[in-house]
Parts: C-alpha cells; structure tokens; sequence
C-alpha cells in the first residue's frame, strides 16, 4: 500500500527557513520530518494528512553529539545509530546506550532519531522513561522564540507534546555526573518490539533514586512514591525492594490492549522496578560496567 | 514533481518523483530494482532494506525525494559482479525457503560484516533481529553469517596487525 494523500516537501538550509515553512498556512497543515519512521507508517496509515514535509535533516544546527556548557547536548537529528556509537554518550548518559539499544531493530535505528521518538510521543516510547529520570531538557525554537522544556513535563497525552505547533525540537541536553542506572523493557519476543511495559531507573552518588515507567499510562510518568521509599538507599535491601515493587505496581495506571493485560502489566513494572534497582545499585558500585543489556532477558 | 538524483547501484540515475512515493515504490515501479519486497510497509519485516549511504535502512519508510543526492545499494548491486561471498555460502547451506526475506537478510548482514568482521553470535543475531523470516527458524542463517565471516577473517590478513 502506497501514500494516498498528497502534499508538498520543502528541504530548507536554515533554521529560519524552516520555521517560516512550518508556520505556512497549508490545508492540512505544516509538520516536521526527520527519521520519517513513525511519520511514513502513519502517512500510509492515513493516519496523518499534512500539506507540507519540512525535512529538517539539511539543517546544520540539529547535528551531532557534543558537551555545551557541562551538558551533554544530543542534535535532533542525531540517530539512535549515532547515540549508540558515541562515547560521549557512553560517558555522560551510558543509560540511553540501553534504551536506545532496546528501540526496534538496527534497520530503524540506522534512521530513526530520540527527538522524533518524543515527539511522535506514543505511550509505549523507548526514550521517554529515560529522558525523563535524566531530568534532560528538550530544547525548542519557534518563529520568535526558544523554550526550554523539561522532559517531566514534554508529554501531555497519547501522540501530543508540550510543544507549540510550528516549533521544532533542536536538541535534548542532559545534565553529567556521577551516576548509574538501568532500563528494563518487556517486550512479547526477544528482538524487535514495542514495549508491553518498560522501567528506568537513575541513582546518584548520594543515593538519590529517579524512577520512570512507559507504556503503563497514557504518557511515560515519573514514579514519585518509589523514588521516595529509596531515597538514601545506595544498595537496597531485599525487604525495601519488595515494598518498592509494590508501591510501583500501584502507581502506574496501565490498560489492556493487544500487547498485554493491565494485570500483567503491573505485576511486571513489579518485577521490573526490582531488577533495575539491583542493576543500577551493583553498577553504582562499579560491580557491572557496561550498559546495553535487558535486565528481564539477561543476568549483567 | 521533482526531479532527483541517485547513485543506484555505482549509477548514476535521475528520476521525477512525487513527494508521496517511498523510495520502496520508486525503486521497484520507476527503476526496476525488484530484489527490496513490500512486506509489511511498516518497518517491522525488513523485506524492504536497502543500504542507503552503506547503512542498511528501510526503503518503505523512506520518502523517495529525500535521498536526493545520496547512494543506494539494493542486492541487484551486491551481485552486479556474481554472487558475493555471503550469498555463495547462504546457496550451499540452502538456508533460505521461500526467499522472500533474503534480500534483506543478506543486505543487513553484508552491512554488519563491513562493519563489524568478526561478529559474535549476539552481535549477528541483533543486526538480524528487525528482518523477519517465516521458514527457517533463523538458525541457518544466523550460522552461515558466522561462518563467512570466520573463513574470511581467516583468509585475509586482519587489519591493523601489519607492521
């Protein structure tokens, strides 16, 4: 099956280019491409009908990976390939070399990009959980401003972002420093799929614990009660992870659909919050260094 | 309408394209290239792979307007000049069936051997993971990609070692 609707595709050089094009009034409207991985399925699906493709991969500014301001600064149109690549990446945010490792399969990944996946914003995103215990910032230009947008606050429902229409995501920044953390993802077969439900957790040399879970409510969502029962805890013991499991199944508000029930589903946000606290407390202690394994389909 | 240029397969080849067609429907209906399948037109099967600028992507999810410009290898390239080393090895062991994943199989793992010569098992499972094959259980192939790459680590002398 082929596109039916039809639209135009513009690719500008400039940013200001771009954001004039995406502020043109079309039948249909303007909307960004980058990836395309979503944006295509969903152009076949009929999902979508815009009037115009602004392809921003011509634009200089929403390359590469780099340190800005002791942040580490991941461009829109850097892939999940680039991510998984980069030692920056493995240095700063070795967290998103998991997650980015679990998105669909290397023939996607070699196209498709984080900010997408954020901006398309399905329940079940691979990134969301993560940007979000990262507490990183998404970074947004519009036609007479830029705005920064935390990543707890960038989803506001099922496909819809904080983003005003007609802005465009330049970049993720993510603050450093020592930390460790884990993502959990299950998923109905090893290899390519979306998520049935995923965790993520981050702890810092203090013991501060971040927690995030996807694909268990309308938005990925931060999971404040878990934080707050493991504050302190650098290495939790078996009795406070048990509590941990059960506080975490009772703060995501999952629902059935054709990927899983929402029992089992939280019953394994359970189990998963469990596993990547155990991975993320044993890698904060130098004990497992290397990020890029599920910890529900593999021991570290 | 616009009109494009493509390094197909070493060739130069230009083409008018609507801004609707996927490079999969351009390949297939304007240039011939018949080897990328539609499988699923979702980016899950990976019957589509092409390699575009040497990464193996999915020709179904992709604009045909946006690879102005860039070069793309479909397995009519990789055998331009006989059967590569791989496709010999995946013909004597008989690993495929039907064959409708083939093309993409042999697409993802030639651009994982470029990549990476000596592949683990995990390495070659997970580069294969998103091109989905319905008759033979993956085994053979995943064992006839570790096998060349094997015998061809073993032939030729591995980079880096010479003085």
């Amino acid at each position: 099956m082929s596109i039916a609707c039809e639209f135009e595709y513009a690719k500008p050089a400039t940013l200001k280019e771009a954001l004039r094009l995406l502020a043109r009034r079309v039948p249909g409207g303007a909307i960004p491409l980058v990836g395309g991985s979503d944006l295509v399925a969903w152009l076949r699906d009929g999902a979508i009908q815009p009037g115009l493709l602004v392809d921003l991969k011509g634009l200089e500014e929403l390359r590469g990976i780099k340190l800005k301001n002791g942040k580490l600064w991941i461009g829109a149109a850097v892939t999940f390939s680039e991510i998984l690549e980069s030692k920056l990446v493995k240095k700063h945010a070795p967290l998103l070399i998991e997650s980015s490792g679990m998105v669909a399969s290397v023939g996607v990944r070699n196209r498709a990009t984080m900010a997408g996946n954020i901006c398309s914003a399905v329940p079940c995103c691979d990134s969301g959980p993560v940007l979000q215990v990262y507490q990183a910032s998404i970074h947004v230009s519009l036609p007479r401003s830029r705005k920064t947008i935390p990543a707890t606050k960038w989803f506001v429902g099922p496909r819809k972002t904080a983003m005003a229409q007609g802005g465009i995501v330049t970049g993720i920044s993510i603050s450093t420093g020592k930390h460790a953390g884990a993502f959990a993802k299950l998923k109905r077969y090893r290899g390519e799929d979306l998520a049935q439900a995923s965790v993520a957790v981050r702890v810092d040399a203090k013991g501060l614990w971040r927690v995030a879970y996807g694909s268990v409510a309308p938005t990925p969502i931060r999971g404040p009660k878990a934080e707050r029962l493991l504050k302190g805890e650098k290495k939790p013991a078996a009795v406070l992870l048990k509590k941990a499991s059960a506080v975490a199944e009772m703060e995501c508000s999952p629902i059935t659909d054709i990927r899983s029930s929402k029992e089992y589903r939280r019953l394994m946000v359970g189990v998963m919050l469990k596993r990547s606290v155990q991975l993320a407390a044993k890698r904060l202690a130098g004990r497992v260094a290397d990020y890029g394994i599920n910890c529900l389909e593999e021991d570290a | 309408m616009k009109k494009i240029t493509i390094q197909l397969n070493g060739e130069s080849r230009r083409l008018s394209v609507v801004p609707n067609l996927t490079l999969l429907d351009a390949l297939r209906g304007q240039l011939g290239i018949k080897t990328p399948k539609e499988g699923c037109g979702r980016g899950d099967c990976g019957a589509c792979t092409v390699l575009l600028d040497g990464k193996a992507v999915r020709a179904c999810l992709i604009l045909a307007i946006e690879t102005d410009g860039q070069t793309i290898v479909t397995l009519e390239g990789v055998s331009k000049d006989g059967l590569s080393g791989l496709q010999k090895a995946f013909l004597k062991n008989n690993v495929f069936q039907c064959g409708f994943c083939a093309s993409g199989v042999i697409l993802a793992a030639s651009a994982l051997l470029v990549e990476n010569p000596d592949p683990s098992e995990h390495e070659v499972r997970e580069a294969l993971a998103g091109n989905l094959c319905r008759c033979t259980g993956y085994e053979p192939i995943v064992r006839t990609v570790l096998q060349v790459a094997k015998k061809t680590l073993t032939k030729a002398p591995v980079r880096g070692k010479r003085s």
